[in-house]
C-alpha cells in the first residue's frame, strides 16, 4: 500500500519539474527583451558619448567625415507613418464598421471579407516592397503625384518634381499594410459594444449612420484609439516595403514627393557597409531610437486595447 | 422623445446622408480588398511563368546569362526556418503553457505583457540584436545567426497561440483529471495539451509562415550567398533576401528571379494560412459546443 505521504512527494516532484521548465521559458521572454535593450545601448555607447543628445536633432549624416545625426530618419519615419494613419485609419474604420454593423446577419460575407483582410496581413513585407516598386510607384507617380504637382505645386508639400520614390509612396504602402491590424482590432472593439446601445437609438427613429456615429463609435472610442496606436507601431517599425520605395536620401525636404529615408530603411541599407566603428555605433543608436519608439508605442497601445482584443491580432 | 420623422423634408436629407455614409463604408471595403487582389495577381502573373524544374534546382546566374534558378535561396530558407522552429517551438510552447496554467502568477503577467510587446516589435531591431550578439562575436554572417533572429520572431506567436488554445480547454476536463488523482504535470501533458494540440499546431504553422517571409532580420544576420549551403557558419541565401536583392537590381533577368521567389513565398504562405483557417474553423466549433 502506498501512503498518502509518498503520493504527495511524487506529485510535488513532477509538478515542480514541469512548472520549473515552463516558468524558465516564460522568464526567457522577459530576459530577451531586457537583453535587447542592454545590448542596443551597449552597441551605441560610442555614438552616444560622441554626439550626445544632439544626435536626435542634427541633420548631417556623413560617413566620410564621421559626423552623424538621426534627424532625417526620424523625420522620414514620422512623415511616412502620419501619411499611413491619415489614409489607413478611415479605410480601416470603414471596414470595421462594415464587418460589425452592416454584415451582421450575413455571417458568410463577414467571414469571407474578414479572411481576405487577414490574408493581406500575412503577405510578407518584402513582397509589398516588390509590388510597390514595380506597380504602385509608377502608377502613383503618373496618376496622382504628377497632377498634384502640376496644379498644387505652389504648396510646399507638393513642390518637388515626383520621381515615384518618396515619402508619399512609402506612406501609401504603409497605409495598405496597417489596414488589416487596425481593421481587425477595431472590428472586435465595435463587436463588444452592447446591442442595447444601438437599439435605444433606433427606437428614437435614428438612421443607420446616426446610430453608428452617435452611439456606437463614442462607446468604442478608447478601443479604436488603441487600434490606431497599434497601427502606428506597425508603420513606425515596418522595414522592407519602405526600403524599396523611400528613395534613400539623407536630405530633409518639406515636399512629400522628395526622396527620403526612415530609421528602419537606413539600418537595412547601411549596417553591412559601415566604414568606421563610430559609423557602426551610430547605426546601432538609430536602432536604439526605433527600439525606444516601438516600446513606448506598444505599451501605450496595450493600455488602451488591454486584453479585450488580444486574440484578434494573431488571427489578423 | 423621438429624433425625428424620417418621411419629412429633414428626413429626406438625413436618409440621403445615411446612404452617402453607407457608400463610403462600402468604398472603404473595396479600397482594402483591391491591393490584396492587385498584389497576389501581379505576383502570379509575373512569378508563375518563371517556375520550372531548372528554377527550383539551379543556382542564380550573372544578369547577362538567361536561365538559372534559386536553389540556394530555397535551401537556405528551409534550413534557417527549420532551425528557428527548433529553438522557438520549445520556448514558445513552454511559455504558453505557463501563461495558461499559472495565469495568476506575477511572472505570468509580466512575461505575457513582454510577449505582447515583443510580438509587435520592429523585426529589424531584433535583427540588430542578433547582429551585435552573434555576427560581431563570430565575425561572420551565418545561417545560425539568421535562425536565431527568426526564432525571436516566432517565439511570441507560438507562445500566444499556445496560451489561447490551452485556455479553450474546458476547466471541467482539468478538474476531472485531478479528481482521479492524476498529478498536475500529467494532467497538463496528457489532458490539456492533447486536447489543445490542434490549436498548438496552428500556432506553430502560423509562426513558420511568418518566419518564412521575414526579411529584415536576415539582411543583418544571414546576408546572402549564391552557393548551396555547406557551412552553417557562413553567409546564407534565403528567398526573402533574394526578392530584396534581385528586385532592387537593375537587371531584367534578376527581376525574374525576384518575382519567381515571391510566387513561391506567396503560395507557401497562403497555403499555410488557408489550411490553418480550416483547422481553426473546425476546432473552435468543437470546443464551443463542449463548453
Amino acid at each position: 500500500m502506498i501512503s498518502s505521504k509518498q503520493i504527495g512527494r511524487r506529485r510535488v516532484g513532477g509538478d515542480q519539474i514541469l512548472k520549473g521548465a515552463v516558468a524558465a521559458a516564460a522568464v526567457s521572454i522577459v530576459v530577451l527583451l531586457i537583453a535587447l535593450g542592454i545590448e542596443l545601448i551597449n552597441g551605441s555607447l560610442q555614438s552616444l558619448t560622441t554626439f550626445g543628445f544632439p544626435f536626435l536633432y542634427s541633420n548631417t549624416w556623413d560617413p566620410n567625415h564621421n559626423i552623424f545625426g538621426a534627424l532625417p530618419f526620424i523625420y522620414g519615419t514620422l512623415v511616412t507613418s502620419a501619411i499611413a494613419l491619415l489614409i489607413g485609419l478611415p479605410v480601416s474604420l470603414g471596414v470595421a464598421i462594415f464587418l460589425s454593423e452592416k454584415a451582421k446577419g450575413h455571417r458568410s460575407v463577414g467571414y469571407v471579407l474578414g479572411s481576405l483582410v487577414e490574408l493581406l496581413a500575412a503577405v510578407p513585407s518584402v513582397i509589398f516592397g516588390l509590388w510597390g516598386l514595380f506597380v504602385l510607384s509608377p502608377n502613383l507617380k503618373t496618376y496622382v503625384e504628377a497632377p498634384l504637382h502640376e496644379y498644387l505645386g505652389f504648396l510646399p508639400i507638393f513642390s518637388t518634381t515626383p520621381i515615384g520614390l518618396d515619402y508619399f509612396v512609402a506612406g501609401i504602402i504603409l497605409a495598405i499594410m496597417i489596414i488589416p491590424t487596425v481593421a481587425a482590432v477595431s472590428r472586435d472593439v465595435l463587436n463588444a459594444v452592447p446591442n442595447s446601445q444601438r437599439e435605444a437609438m433606433y427606437s428614437l427613429g435614428a438612421t443607420h449612420w446616426e446610430v453608428i456615429r452617435k452611439s456606437v463609435l463614442p462607446y468604442a472610442r478608447s478601443g479604436i484609439f488603441g487600434a490606431t496606436i497599434l497601427g502606428l507601431g506597425r508603420a513606425v517599425g515596418e522595414t522592407m516595403a519602405v526600403t524599396f520605395v523611400i528613395g534613400n536620401s539623407t536630405a530633409i525636404s518639406p515636399s512629400l514627393f522628395a526622396q527620403g529615408y526612415t530609421l528602419s530603411a537606413l539600418i537595412v541599407n547601411q549596417v553591412a557597409e559601415t566604414s568606421t566603428p563610430l559609423n557602426a555605433s551610430a547605426i546601432v543608436e538609430v536602432a536604439l531610437i526605433l527600439f525606444g519608439l516601438a516600446l513606448v508605442i506598444n505599451i501605450f497601445a496595450r493600455l488602451f486595447v488591454v486584453r479585450l482584443t488580444r486574440g484578434a491580432r494573431f488571427r489578423a | 422623445m423621438t429624433i425625428g420623422d424620417l418621411s419629412g423634408k429633414g428626413g429626406r436629407r438625413r436618409r440621403a446622408f445615411d446612404r452617402l455614409m453607407s457608400g463610403l463604408i462600402y468604398g472603404a471595403v473595396v479600397a482594402a480588398i483591391v491591393p490584396l487582389v492587385a498584389i497576389v495577381g501581379e505576383v502570379v502573373i509575373q512569378g508563375l511563368p518563371q517556375i520550372n524544374w531548372e528554377f527550383l534546382t539551379a543556382l542564380p546566374r550573372p544578369p547577362t546569362i538567361p536561365g538559372g534558378g534559386i536553389f540556394n535561396a530555397i535551401e537556405g530558407s528551409t534550413i534557417m526556418v527549420g532551425l528557428a522552429a527548433l529553438i522557438a517551438v520549445p520556448l514558445g510552447v513552454g511559455a504558453g503553457i505557463y501563461f495558461s496554467e499559472w495565469p495568476e502568477s506575477r511572472l505570468s503577467f509580466l512575461s505575457s505583457f513582454t510577449n505582447d510587446v515583443l510580438a509587435e516589435f520592429p523585426t529589424i531591431t531584433l535583427g540588430i540584436f542578433v547582429y551585435l550578439v552573434v555576427v560581431l562575436t563570430t565575425h561572420t554572417f551565418s545561417a545560425i545567426a539568421g535562425a536565431i533572429a527568426l526564432s525571436i520572431v516566432m517565439i511570441p506567436i507560438v507562445a500566444r497561440t499556445t496560451e489561447e488554445s490551452l485556455k479553450l480547454v474546458p476547466h471541467t476536463l482539468r478538474e476531472a483529471s485531478m479528481a482521479l488523482g492524476i498529478p498536475r504535470w500529467k494532467t497538463v501533458i496528457r489532458i490539456v495539451i492533447s486536447t489543445g494540440k490542434t490549436g498548438l499546431a496552428t500556432g506553430i504553422l502560423l509562426s513558420v509562415a511568418r518566419a518564412a517571409g521575414e526579411t529584415a532580420p536576415l539582411v543583418v544576420t544571414a546576408l546572402w550567398s549564391v552557393y548551396p549551403v555547406t557551412n552553417l557558419w557562413g553567409p546564407t541565401g534565403s528567398i526573402p533576401y533574394l526578392i530584396f536583392y534581385y528586385g532592387l537590381s537593375p537587371y531584367q533577368t534578376w527581376h525574374g528571379y525576384a518575382w519567381g521567389g515571391a510566387f513561391l513565398l506567396v503560395v507557401f504562405m497562403l497555403g499555410l494560412n488557408l489550411s490553418v483557417k480550416l483547422l481553426i474553423g473546425r476546432k473552435f466549433a468543437g470546443i464551443r459546443a463542449e463548453i
